[in-house]
């Protein structure tokens, strides 16, 4: 007899959202013992990511600031199971897993029940090196799992170095303005959440989160982890070092980031593509943008910018919003002559 | 460790059951990973070692083996994702070859400090640049400081039974550090051969199932791997994988003597071969399939009335130093065949003649002349006419004739 199935799917958990912030449960999986800095938004994605994920998860966590400053020998603070994973593994670490789980539990080595295997990456870990293995995971709808990508918009663990997810013209430690050159960053940030959805179409959610909204993001992971097979996230995370602000502003630069437009929230759920809050707004034309201006002049990495670089910046959003044929996120453009 | 016995009836009914086929040794080792029953593969291509896969994905679409078959997008991730699946308490297998071994490096070096027991194929290929197909010795060797197990295996029948073996030898918590077989390109990796293969309950008796125990990454195991940990504790880390070598050698002896009395086949020595080095003045001494060329080369010369053996190396990691040094202080000189490099080692030697040279320093008081003979890279043939010029060479040596301590074979100058 021979068998030919199209996709061998298994169940995962049916994780509801949490209907409001009273309704967050109080365990935490992801506690005291890490060494991140004040005003940490990534170790705040750590921490709702467990949260929303709960105790039958597992945590993958590739080389960045979330390894060597977040998990350090004897003073680990995940509640649930936690491995370090290479710089450009996070994709191979969560296929691995959940194969070993699937495998097991179908020879009955294993209790059979749906885990969560949730591997992170930093920026550098995931639109840089890692690429390739996310992308080939994400290519295997057999196998649920989530990557989820904290994006600090640079390499902040080795001393804050420019990455395929930094900022135009941003000031690193690879990209320092000099007395004949002010940019020495001439790429546009890396366009994640939409290249793993346009590029992998059986991948069932994709989605953007701020922890500048932390319930919609624990909610997001929630629904990444209960739709099946291989999901991704892409989460912005404001960076007091390496951005150079006052911790104070962590939360503030999240929220600006999606109101002057830089960073649109969104899920591709099963193709359908859902914008919310600020964002939603801007397409549906109830909110206008802020300039870019406030959110760049709050940030030390900007602090070289002259008037021209503000208004470049600026006309590439704008460009994002006004020309795109999916505003603010797949960035082809009508043939106008065409038409 | 308790010694496994089995009733009468039971062997003569394995005995049975054994069936002999026609096999390469990339199939051999193949059906080895079906009789172990493995969880996880994940597969690359690159030559001459793909050929494994291309066998076991046969076996996984004919459902004769029930295994996650994962075609990864480049080595790193195929070795990462079978490191992951073992953490997660999967019993693995992958594989590389030549560059695509080196491709991986980065996995193959964090693997042993994570006590990953993944059992792997190295069809050995010579390393770019030039583009080359056969076999050296260079690729899987490049983790012989990193605390891998490496072993060479000279024909289809020992390629199988050692895979069983290293699943065995890697999965005890003695040792729990990966362990890569190695198969000469072309010479071994596509030549059939008759192999023996053991019948699946006796292989299931011979090898408990892979229990991770307390270092199993699952919900009901809360615990944290290779966190940060710097100056503070990097160096007693290191003292456990050391510990690992300390042991290793006495777990290979018993692991051999319990396939021995499971299936009947004999090795010997674990880690090294004799080959008519019964009253033998001078001896050769390699791995692999070179085995073939130089026996038929001793043979002859034996006929010739001179007296000469050959020593093959079956376990590289460890390095038995002691036996090694043990059995080649009965000869007045060895000659050692390199088929790889070591590019500015002492005497610009090849990797095998510097241990062994390093094995006779420190454990044996007689030290005869250690030559050093470096051949068929590339997939050149060591062929019988060189043999027997290097014989001749270690037997100048052997007379107090000084030689020069390393000597390329089979070069066009």
């Amino acid at each position: 007899m021979t068998t030919s199935t199209f996709v061998d799917e298994k169940p995962t958990q049916n994780l509801e959202p949490f209907k409001g912030v009273k309704k967050v449960p109080h365990e935490e999986y992801y506690t005291s013992g890490h060494r991140t800095c004040q005003g940490c938004e990534s170790a705040q994605i750590m921490k709702l990511m467990a949260k929303a994920a709960g105790p039958r998860t597992i945590v993958l966590g590739s080389t960045g600031c979330m390894y060597v400053a977040n998990t350090s020998y004897y003073s680990t603070p995940w509640g649930v199971p936690w491995m370090h994973t290479q710089l450009g593994s996070s994709g191979s670490a969560a296929l691995g897993a959940a194969a070993a789980f699937r495998v097991q539990m179908r020879k009955g080595a294993m209790k059979d029940e749906p885990i969560n295997v949730i591997a992170f990456c930093g920026d550098g870990g995931g639109a840089d090196m890692g690429l390739g293995a996310i992308s080939a995971t994400m290519c295997h709808p057999d196998y649920n799992l989530l990557i989820l990508m904290y994006d600090n918009e640079s390499y902040a663990n080795t001393d804050i170095q420019i990455s395929g997810a930094s900022p135009y013209g941003v000031n690193t430690s690879f990209s320092t303005p000099g007395k004949v050159k002010r940019i020495m960053n001439h790429r546009w940030k890396k366009n994640m959440a939409p290249l793993i959805a346009v590029g992998h179409p059986t991948v069932k959610y994709v989605s953007t989160i701020s922890t500048s909204y932390p319930l919609q993001a624990m909610n997001s992971v929630r629904k990444a982890l209960s739709v099946g097979g291989p999901t991704f996230i892409h989460c912005l995370n404001p960076c007091p070092k390496g951005w150079d602000f006052d911790p104070v502003l962590s939360f503030q630069l999240g929220e600006l980031a999606v109101n002057t437009g830089i960073f649109p929230l969104y899920e591709i759920e099963n193709g359908k593509l859902k914008m919310y809050g600020k964002s939603k707004d801007i397409v549906n034309g109830r909110f206008k943008r802020l300039p870019v201006r406030d959110y760049l002049l709050k940030q030390g990495r900007f602090a070289h910018f002259i008037e021209e670089d503000i208004e470049y910046f600026q006309s590439k959003i704008d460009e994002t919003w006004d020309k795109w044929l999916v505003p603010g996120i797949i960035p082809l453009q009508k043939d106008v002559e065409a038409e | 460790m308790a010694t496994l016995t089995l009733p009468v009836e039971e062997k003569k009914k394995s005995k049975i059951n054994e069936q002999e086929a026609l096999i390469t040794g990339a199939e051999a080792i193949a059906i080895a990973c079906k009789l172990a029953n493995v969880d996880v593969v994940t597969a690359y291509p690159i030559r001459p070692y793909d050929t494994v896969m291309q066998y076991i994905s046969q076996l996984v679409a004919d459902g004769e083996m029930d295994c996650e078959y994962i075609v990864a997008e480049g080595e790193h991730s195929q070795f990462e994702i079978v490191k992951h699946a073992s953490v997660c308490g999967a019993r693995v297998f992958c594989g590389s070859s030549g560059v695509g071994w080196m491709y991986a490096m980065e996995a193959l070096t964090v693997s042993p400090a994570l006590r990953v027991p993944m059992v792997c194929m190295v069809g050995n290929r010579a390393l770019d640049d030039p583009g080359a197909f056969g076999v050296e010795h260079n690729d899987a060797l490049a983790v012989r400081d990193l605390g891998w197990l490496l072993t060479w295996v000279d024909s289809a029948q020992e390629a199988l039974d050692t895979a069983l073996i290293a699943y065995r030898v890697a999965e005890d918590r003695r040792i729990f550090v990966p362990l890569a077989i190695s198969c000469d390109g072309a010479f071994l990796t596509h030549s059939q051969a008759l192999v023996k293969i053991p019948a699946a309950e006796l292989v299931k008796k011979f090898l408990p199932a892979y229990n991770r125990g307390d270092l199993l990454l699952h919900p009901d195991n809360v615990i944290s791997v290779a966190p940060q940990a710097n100056e503070d504790w990097v160096m007693e880390i290191r003292r456990q994988n050391y510990k690992v070598t300390e042991v290793a050698c006495d777990v290979i002896r018993e692991v051999y003597a319990e396939f021995e009395h499971t299936f009947g086949r004999k090795y010997g020595n674990p880690f090294f071969e004799e080959y008519m080095t019964e009253g033998a003045d001078v001896v050769l001494l390699g791995m692999g399939t070179m085995s073939t060329p130089v026996k038929v080369a001793v043979r002859k010369l034996r006929e010739e009335g001179k007296k000469v053996g050959f020593v093959r190396l079956r376990w590289f990691r460890p390095f038995a130093g002691p036996e090694i040094a043990k059995c080649l202080e009965r000869f007045k000189a060895v000659g050692v065949i390199d088929r790889d490099f070591s590019f500015g080692s002492p005497d610009l030697s090849g990797v095998v003649a510097t241990e062994v040279r390093s094995a006779m320093y420190s454990s044996s008081s007689t030290r005869p002349p250690v030559i050093g003979f470096i051949g068929g890279l590339g997939g050149r043939e060591i062929t019988v006419p060189d043999v027997e010029t290097m014989t001749d060479i270690v037997f100048r040596a052997a007379k107090g004739k000084a030689q020069p301590l390393t000597q390329w074979f089979g070069l066009r100058e």
